[in-house]
């Protein structure tokens, strides 16, 4: 029976009178790989930056491998083990790619005092052998010395969730990982990614709209509505859910095999 | 820091040091004042590669040189060295406090916050009478750890005075570029919210580059006390700031020794054109600026695209 | 403080806030519109001032009428500021849109350091004395307080033009462009608002509002050398307190300034100077953008 790596209890948050999230009580083992639905303002964005420390909740805790982590800030967070990606890729642009992920390596084996920020060189060994090693799991290594502006979208989220690895967190939080990609592209970025991720046997919440993604590479999912989960279980179950089917994701469409299907 | 660049970097020093002996008074001095200029331009730069531009670096400048000409009247000490020091001191104080401040804010507000604490400060000098008011404060005579020179002799030892301080900087500063936070100044520039997501504190790194440039600052402005023999509060008036920006500009944010270089060319050009056309010298400056900006993007180039950090160094 | 010096420095604020609020608005306009903070918006209060004190010089020892003198000097001023805008506008600004906020505030420096010396070269070093205006409008007395009428009128001006500015942006049609140019240049050009005119436009407004301003202000100073360089920072502080590119924030800046300036130099000479810096710096402390601006968070 594994661990449970995230555990979250009663969570709620207020913005003045706006309830964006209420009642939210989840356990994640460790190495579990989560979908999370819901439409926008369900409350799946307020849920994340609660977990990862940008949003303090005003009801509930959380607790990440048995330690109390409500309302800790977010730097804080990250040196603990929890690391995000974003819905639009959130990278250096002037940069190379190489350098972009060096970046990443570099900040987190960052020392934490000042002396040690102004001692330490920006290309030490261990942050370019990660770096190397990151943008080969995550296969664009050939794309090493291009300038990360003028990226194609679908390596651009590849990078960014490259960089959210660095420092090898044990939770990664995936928001919309596939936005932006074309449809015929979605699940080939999804693969890459998630084969990355398994390989570092890493906790993964990642939120999608698509159903077909959701079905491919989630093992359980969260379905959100009007700020807290209303289905959770597998993705069979999950939506199969009348309630989720009406509020969220539509009837599930029997495609004649062979159309569109992505085995 | 790679062979060539040490070969290019001592073989500057030792010029620069050797023309004391033989150049003439007047290059000098001009050269003096220039290289203690450079100090500010380099703070500017330490900012620039993270994206902030102050249009209020003649605060520092102004404190470094107010706090050797008060040092030399109310206490007497005449020593360079500790003047100097005491002035860069200062400038780093009255920066880190002030970074509290300003380190939240970016862009044009953050220039602009800059210039108003800078006028400020030229405003309070302005009505204080013990402070010299507009007419300012004399500075006394320095010597050297013991060694008191006059008139040439005085030139050359402020001169080589300079030179060192020069060099110091730009080897620290050449180190603090390559270090992690020195290298992270272009990642804040292009993404802040990113650098703060993957663990850095953002606001640190920008108080502590504000504090670094402040230093710079005030030890150019101690320096430039001592060389000029004279202090008043258009050390603190937003056109000095402004200059400082526009020497930035000739220069390009791409190295230390840009600074320097920058400095001296426009320091040469100002007396060249104020010497030739002492009514138009300004529509010169306005008119090199101008082109600098519209054909010379390599001045800008460099702190508007891509800058590679750690000069010449290759992955390992 | 007594009601006579309580009203003293009343007058004083407003005239000093009238004479603010003109210098400034054709800031800020810029600045909402283009995002260009202009240096070189000095230059045009300096053209301004030298170009009334040129046509005072012509007009008013002749015994014509003193309305025309006015006029004259008004028209002169602002003419000249339509011309420098379109040469500028269409000279040096139009090739650097686009490129980085610090980039244009450089270039309009640049502009402003060779307008300086375009000055000498026109006018001369020397100064000038444009008294006249201010003499033939005479005083009034408020009680045992002795007001210049021309200060009245300035404050009667500078209210006029925020009532025209504020009826013209929201009513009429070419207001309403503006308006949207400045919210959002670019789904304004998706509508197919000819966003390169608007710019040479306000860019035009902006110059012949600073050059008004400079001609105001003539009669009051000494035109000579220099009078450029103060103004622009006068008028970034009151954008800056007030919030870039808003009117109502030019005016509530102007005024703030004023009156406090006035109650310094009433109450608390030495620190005159920098008061107005001081409560820059203090309203960008708690309101970074300005008073009447809202900060625009960053969606990712």
């Amino acid at each position: 029976m594994s661990s449970l790596i995230l555990s979250v209890q009663d969570l709620g948050k207020r913005f003045g009178s706006l309830v964006a999230a209420r009642d939210i009580t989840v356990s994640v083992p460790a190495q579990q790989i989560v979908g999370v639905i819901g439409a926008n303002g369900a409350g799946k964005t307020t849920f994340i930056n609660m977990i990862t420390g940008h949003v303090r909740p005003t009801k509930g805790t959380i607790h990440f491998e048995a330690c109390d982590i409500t309302g800790l800030p977010s730097r804080q967070i990250k040196g603990m083990g929890i690391s995000r990606s974003f819905q639009v890729a959130q990278i250096f642009p002037s940069l190379t790619v190489f350098e972009n992920m060096c970046a990443a390596a570099a900040i987190g084996r960052a020392p934490k005092t000042f002396i040690g920020h102004v001692r330490t060189p920006m290309r030490s060994r261990e942050s370019v052998t990660e770096a190397e090693t990151l943008l080969e799991l995550f296969r664009i290594a050939p794309y090493r010395d291009s300038l990360a502006g003028t990226l194609p979208q679908g390596i651009r989220k590849l990078l960014d969730i490259g960089m959210a690895l660095a420092g090898s967190p044990r939770l990664l939080l995936l928001d919309e990982p596939t936005s932006g990609i074309s449809i015929e592209e979605k699940f080939d970025l999804m693969q890459v990614v998630m084969s990355a991720l398994l390989s570092r046997k890493i906790t993964v919440l990642f939120v999608e709209h698509d159903m077909d993604i959701i079905e491919g590479f989630a093992e359980r999912v969260l379905a959100f509505y009007d700020g807290t989960v209303i289905a959770d279980g597998t993705p069979a179950t999950t939506l199969a859910d009348p309630r989720v089917q009406t509020l969220i994701s539509g009837p599930k469409v029997r495609l004649a095999a062979g159309a569109g299907a992505h085995v | 820091m790679a062979r060539r660049d040490r070969i290019a970097a001592g073989s500057a020093f030792v010029a620069a040091a050797a023309a004391a002996f033989v150049l003439p008074d007047w290059m000098i001095s001009l050269a003096t004042i220039a290289l203690a200029n450079g100090l500010v331009v380099l703070g500017l730069i330490v900012m620039w590669r993270a994206g902030l531009v102050s249009f209020g670096q003649a605060l520092y400048y102004c404190m470094g040189g107010y706090a050797v000409a008060l040092l030399g009247r109310w206490a007497g000490v005449t020593d360079a060295f500790l003047l100097v020091l005491v002035g860069g001191l200062s400038a780093a104080v009255v920066s880190f406090l002030v970074g509290f401040l300003l380190a939240r804010y970016r862009e044009i507000f953050f220039a602009m916050l800059s210039l108003a604490l800078s006028m400020i400060l030229y405003g309070l000098l302005v009505k204080t009478e013990s402070l010299g008011s507009t007419d300012g404060l004399n500075v006394i005579v320095p010597t050297f750890l013991g060694y008191a020179p006059h008139r040439e002799k005085l030139l050359v030892a402020l001169y080589l005075l300079v030179v060192v301080v020069c060099a110091a900087a730009a080897l620290l500063t050449h180190a603090y570029f390559r270090s992690l936070a020195g290298a992270l100044a272009i990642p804040v520039r292009d993404n802040e919210i990113r650098v703060e997501f993957l663990g850095m504190s953002v606001s640190r790194l920008i108080h502590t580059k504000l504090v670094i440039s402040g230093m710079l600052a005030g030890i150019g402005g101690a320096l430039a006390a001592l060389a000029v023999g004279h202090v008043d509060p258009n050390m603190s008036y937003w056109t000095t700031s402004g200059e400082f920006v526009f020497i930035t500009i000739l220069a390009g944010a791409g190295s230390v020794g840009a600074a320097f270089v920058g400095s001296l060319a426009f320091e040469s050009v100002r007396s060249f054109a104020f010497a030739m056309l002492p009514q138009l010298w300004q529509m010169l400056l306005g008119s090199v600026l101008l082109l600098t900006i519209l054909f010379l993007p390599q001045g800008l180039g460099s702190l508007i695209k891509r800058l590679h950090w750690g000069r010449g160094a290759k992955a390992p | 403080m007594s009601v006579l010096s309580a009203f003293a420095v009343l007058i004083d604020g407003l005239v000093y806030a009238a004479y603010l609020f003109i210098v400034a608005i054709g800031l800020t306009l810029i600045f909402g519109v283009m995002k260009i903070l202009n240096v070189a918006h000095g230059s045009f209060f300096t053209f301004g001032a030298y170009g009334a004190a040129s046509a005072v010089g012509i007009y008013f020892n002749r015994g014509l009428p003193d309305a025309g003198g006015y006029l004259l000097m008004v028209l002169f001023a602002m003419a000249l500021g339509l011309v420098l805008g379109l040469i500028l506008e269409r000279g040096i600004m139009r090739w650097v849109y686009g490129r980085d906020e610090v980039v244009m505030v450089l270039v309009t420096y640049a502009a402003f350091l060779i307008l300086e010396d375009v000055v000498i070269l026109v006018w001369g070093p020397g100064s000038y004395a444009t008294y006249q205006p201010l003499l033939a409008a005479g005083n009034i007395e408020i009680g045992e307080l002795v007001v210049s009428n021309y200060d009245l009128g300035l404050i009667a001006a500078a209210a006029v033009l925020a009532a025209i500015y504020y009826w013209a942006l929201k009513f009429t049609r070419y207001g309403r462009l503006l308006t949207a140019v400045i919210f959002d240049r670019e789904t304004a050009a998706a509508f197919g608002i000819n966003v390169r005119v608007v710019y040479t436009v306000t860019f035009v407004i902006g110059a012949m509002l600073g050059a008004l301003g400079g001609a105001i202000m003539a009669p009051k100073i000494a035109v000579t050398l220099g009078i450029g360089v103060e103004v622009i920072v006068l008028a970034f502080a009151v954008v800056a307190i007030g919030g870039m590119g808003s009117i109502e924030g030019a005016l509530a800046g102007a005024l703030i300034v004023g009156i406090c300036r006035a109650a310094t130099v009433h109450l608390v000479p030495q620190v005159e100077l920098f008061v107005i810096y001081a409560v820059m710096a203090l309203v960008l402390m708690i309101r970074p953008y300005g008073l009447f601006v809202r900060a625009q968070p960053r969606k990712i």
